[in-house]
């Protein structure tokens, strides 16, 4: 004879089902967790929704222009712009950004991380490269204004795309050094030992193993402050980007940017005539912008992916 | 190999050693680099900002004058600094009555009721918003925010105004006060979580009375950069907000307003084309004041990231 | 020549601030005190900041044996360890005082290289340390960067040092597999054999096996002593047993408290060799620990 026999066993288990099963009808609880989903839902929405309406303006631009409004100047006719000198504008900053700033921030990355001593100087410039990040891209612009605009205008011919290319540059500068900072701190120390352990000098460590493990963070960053410099129209505007007319695309004179002409043509009024209003052109200006930016998102996370794998090895 | 040694055994290879110095000073070198931008950036404003200054005579009432009528009008000689510093806090502010509950709910389901599989879905969500253009933000707070909420709302006199312009740069930051708070959120040990759950707290008791206080600090720090962020915005406050800087309106955030940062963009290339004299050079005076409100929240906001990492 | 000296005399080989350094010399003439040694430590004290770590350490390390440094965690060993191949350097804050001379030449003189030192006073660590690259570029990235070797040369290096680190016949066929493929105990082999790769004179091993299983700590111990004849080590262990087992002679650290600070400092207490201090011990703090009466 059992001391528990079945039917005693089962009451237990129903009894202490429902006390845990009761605690899901506490009030409280299912207030947060309501607000918390109308929370999430909320920004998915948003995010959904302007990915929407950008795509449903788009559809327009593309499907009765097709590759001409990839090819065609900007102008004065919503149905006849396209976005060429803009795709060259921002094709070069993108250029501009890789070849300055991207080796001038891995490098003071690796100078930071690697080389520099725990001094007040030291962690000055840190704390100033944080600052620098926080400074309104509008700043940055006033700066590109006087220095590249105004004091360099025997090296830039004034406010040219070389110019936007060098403000963008020094305003992406502190992301990619604080990214490659994160991604070179996260190297296990072990690897520089067994890099010292043999003989190798600091910048031999550095460039053989420091640098090849923390790639896939650095590539990380880069590609964001890639995607983030495409981006930006504030100090466009402050250099004196145009949005009217531009016969010609040049390097030395003077130029627009995909984000400019959003910028301009949906501030524009939609005339009731014609299939093409400014609201589908600026639309899309951004769906381009927008499929750039995430294709260097995609081409982040790709590159990611294969140093991983290399890393582990087979 | 017993025996002596000299000094001139140990010193290496030369070309090595030399190599070695010549990446460190290149390296270095790009690092000082960032203290010139600091100082350039410094010194534009400040050159500018003075050059201002000797233009109204150092008179400044100038600033907020008001024998004439209130507002931002430099080429009219008007600049009552209130105006378009209202306009950025008021901007500002709906901003963040937007960004708080819906960055930091998402944060805190992000970090502790999402199941692993939705969070791994979610928070890469979260980062391409943090990755939107705010050119293409701007746009979409022009046709759909002010058509498809604002207008049939509020029927505002104008469809550009502070509101709608504030309520895009708070879709803007969500991702900034999201992203702040999950880190502030999952640097809470969870030794903390399970002494609550151990003596049988709810998961919603855990969440408001544990964890959360645990991570005040660094969801202050998010609301407080992404104010930062939100003063700082260009974009969406110029393409949404009115563009408008007649000073007795600028306290109805259903008309149209002016921030320091479109005002700024005004000066530079935009309505109020000139490029020199009081009317061009307020820019610097004005960036000058942003460059300091904004570097005086971001300081403020880094102190508490700071504390965040020293507790835990 | 005399193998009656009273414990105290021959113990006294570097302990504490009170021992000056004609001690040390006057027992470079005795039995088992050291004649040509590698490293002569003088005073030896490492601060970090204001925090002193260790202090006031003397001794000679002879050639073609193996020293032990023990003690309780937390004495100064591994900090001593580090001091001899520079690789303390790294550590900001970390201020070295006294003298090194490695072979008669100050190790912290302006123009001695920490690189080339380093390239010499070889280091094997806690955990094994494996490059994530192939088990060949592992050990060849040390002669590779003084350059200037032939392939098969540099194929022969690579076979000869595995040989010796006895990882050859477990790793033969898949020199080109990752090095991270490999068990804890093979990759610490595989430590070694980098190390073994830039020909070094003195290998520093900082207790090589506290990642290990017994197995794996016994293979390592075998190679320890199969190589010694060719370099001269200096493990640090926290493992008695593995000293005693190992080593031809035994420093023992421990930690004092500080007067001006409530942080521990290490000092060395006892340095002799092996089978003295593990049977006579001089100082009683000695045969405390080694008879696990402490630490």
């Amino acid at each position: 004879m059992p001391i528990v026999t079945d039917s005693q066993r089962s009451a237990t288990r129903t009894q202490v089902r429902q006390a845990i099963t009761q605690q899901k009808r506490h009030l409280p609880s299912i207030a947060l967790s309501v607000t918390l989903l109308i929370a999430v839902t909320f920004t998915l929405l948003t995010l959904f929704s302007l990915l929407a309406r950008i795509v449903t303006q788009a559809i327009p631009a593309f499907s009765e222009r097709g590759a001409s409004f990839l090819s065609g100047t900007i102008g004065s006719e919503p149905d006849k712009v396209g976005i060429w000198p803009g795709l060259f504008g921002s094709f070069a900053i993108g250029i501009g950004v890789l070849l300055i700033a991207v080796p001038l921030g891995i490098g003071a990355a690796i100078y930071l991380e690697e080389y520099a001593e725990q001094n007040r100087l030291n962690r000055f410039v840190v704390v100033n490269i944080r600052n620098l990040a926080g400074v309104p891209a509008v700043i940055y612009g006033v700066l590109g204004l006087i220095i590249f605009v105004g004091w360099l205008k025997p090296v830039t011919n004034g406010g040219t795309v070389v110019a936007a290319a060098l403000t963008l540059a020094i305003l992406v500068l502190p992301v990619v050094i604080i990214t490659s900072m994160e991604a070179i701190r996260a190297v296990p120390m072990g690897l520089r030992d067994a890099g010292y352990g043999v003989g190798a000098s600091r910048w031999e460590v550095t460039r053989d193993h420091v640098v090849p493990y923390a790639m896939p963070g650095i590539l990380t960053g880069t590609v964001l402050a890639l995607a983030r410099a495409l981006g930006e129209a504030a100090p466009l505007i402050m250099i004196g980007a145009i949005t009217g007319l531009l016969p010609e695309t040049s390097l030395s004179g003077k130029f627009t940017a995909i984000p400019m002409l959003i910028y301009s043509w949906s501030g524009r009024p939609d005339s009731s005539g014609g299939n093409i209003g400014w609201s589908n052109a600026a639309a899309g200006a951004g769906l381009v912008l927008l499929a750039l930016v995430l294709v260097f998102n995609i081409i982040g996370i790709f590159l990611r992916n294969h140093f991983e794998a290399k890393r582990v090895g087979t | 190999m017993n025996g002596l040694l000299a000094v001139a055994d140990l010193s290496g290879d030369p070309r090595r050693r030399a190599h070695d110095r010549r990446m460190q000073r290149l390296l270095g070198s790009s690092a000082f680099i960032t203290i010139i931008i600091s100082a350039l950036i410094l010194f534009v404003l400040a050159r500018g900002s003075i050059d201002f200054l000797k233009s109204i005579g150092w008179d400044l009432g100038v600033l907020r004058d008001s024998s004439k009528a209130p507002g931002w009008f430099p080429r009219r000689e008007r600049f009552d600094l209130i105006t378009i510093v209202m306009g950025s806090v008021l901007m500002g502010s709906i901003a963040m009555l937007v960004a708080v509950p819906l960055g930091l709910g998402t944060a805190v389901y992000l970090s502790e009721f999402a199941p692993t599989r939705v969070r791994k879905i979610l928070k890469p969500i979260v980062e391409v918003l943090a990755g939107i253009p705010s050119v293409i933000v701007g746009y979409f707070a022009l046709k759909f925010i002010a058509p498809n909420i604002v207008d049939p709302i509020f029927s505002p006199d104008q469809s550009r105004n502070m509101v709608v312009a504030g309520l895009a740069i708070g879709v803007l930051v969500i991702p900034i006060m999201a992203s702040i708070s999950e880190d502030a959120l999952r640097a809470v040990p969870s030794s903390l979580r399970e002494a609550s759950y151990g003596i049988g707290a709810r998961k919603s008791t855990t969440t408001i009375r544990i964890v959360l206080p645990a991570a005040v600090s660094g969801i202050v720090a998010a609301f407080i950069i992404a104010t930062s962020r939100a003063i700082g915005e260009t974009m969406v406050a110029a393409m949404a907000g009115g563009r408008d800087g007649s000073g007795p309106r600028v306290l109805d955030p259903l008309e149209p307003g002016l921030t320091m940062t479109a005002a700024m963009t005004n000066a530079a290339g935009g309505t109020d084309q000139v490029n020199s004299g009081a009317p061009f050079q307020v820019l610097f005076f004005v960036g000058l004041l942003l460059f300091m409100m904004t570097m005086g929240l971001n300081v403020i906001g880094d102190r508490f990231v700071q504390r965040v990492r020293q507790q835990y | 020549m005399s193998t009656s000296d009273s414990p105290q005399e021959s113990g006294a080989l570097g302990v504490g601030a009170d021992v000056s350094t004609s001690l040390a010399q006057e027992q470079q003439t005795k039995s088992d005190s050291i004649d040509l040694p590698i490293f002569a430590v003088r005073d030896l004290s490492v601060k970090y900041g204001e925090f002193r770590a260790v202090r006031d350490v003397t001794l000679d390390i002879s050639e073609h044996e193996i020293t032990a440094f023990i003690g309780p965690s937390g004495c100064g060993k591994t900090t001593v360890l580090r001091c001899l191949n520079r690789m303390n350097d790294f550590i900001d804050s970390a201020k070295v005082e006294g003298r090194i001379d490695y072979h008669g030449v100050d190790l912290y003189h302006e123009d001695v290289n920490p690189n080339e030192v380093r390239r010499r006073i070889g280091m094997v660590f806690q955990k094994p340390n494996p490059f994530p690259k192939s088990i060949f570029d592992n050990v060849a990235y040390g002669p590779r960067l003084t350059g200037g070797m032939s392939k098969a040369d540099l194929n022969d290096l690579v076979e000869r040092s595995l040989r010796r680190a006895a990882l050859w016949d477990e790793v033969k066929d898949r020199l080109k597999a990752s090095a991270l493929g490999l068990s804890g105990g093979q990759q610490q082999r595989l430590c070694i054999a980098r190390c073994i790769a830039v020909e070094p004179d003195v290998i520093l091993m900082d207790e090589p096996c506290s990642a290990l299983d017994p197995i794996a700590t016994a293979r390592i111990e075998d190679l320890m002593q199969e190589i010694k004849k060719d370099y001269t080590i200096i493990i640090v262990t926290h493992n008695m047993q593995q000293a005693a087992r190992v080593s031809d002679r035994t420093a023992f650290f421990t930690t004092e408290m500080n007067t001006e600070s409530d942080r521990r400092t290490g000092v060395l207490v006892e340095y002799d060799t092996t089978n003295k201090m593990f049977s006579v011990p001089s100082d009683e703090r000695t045969e405390a620990y080694v008879t696990g009466r402490f630490g």
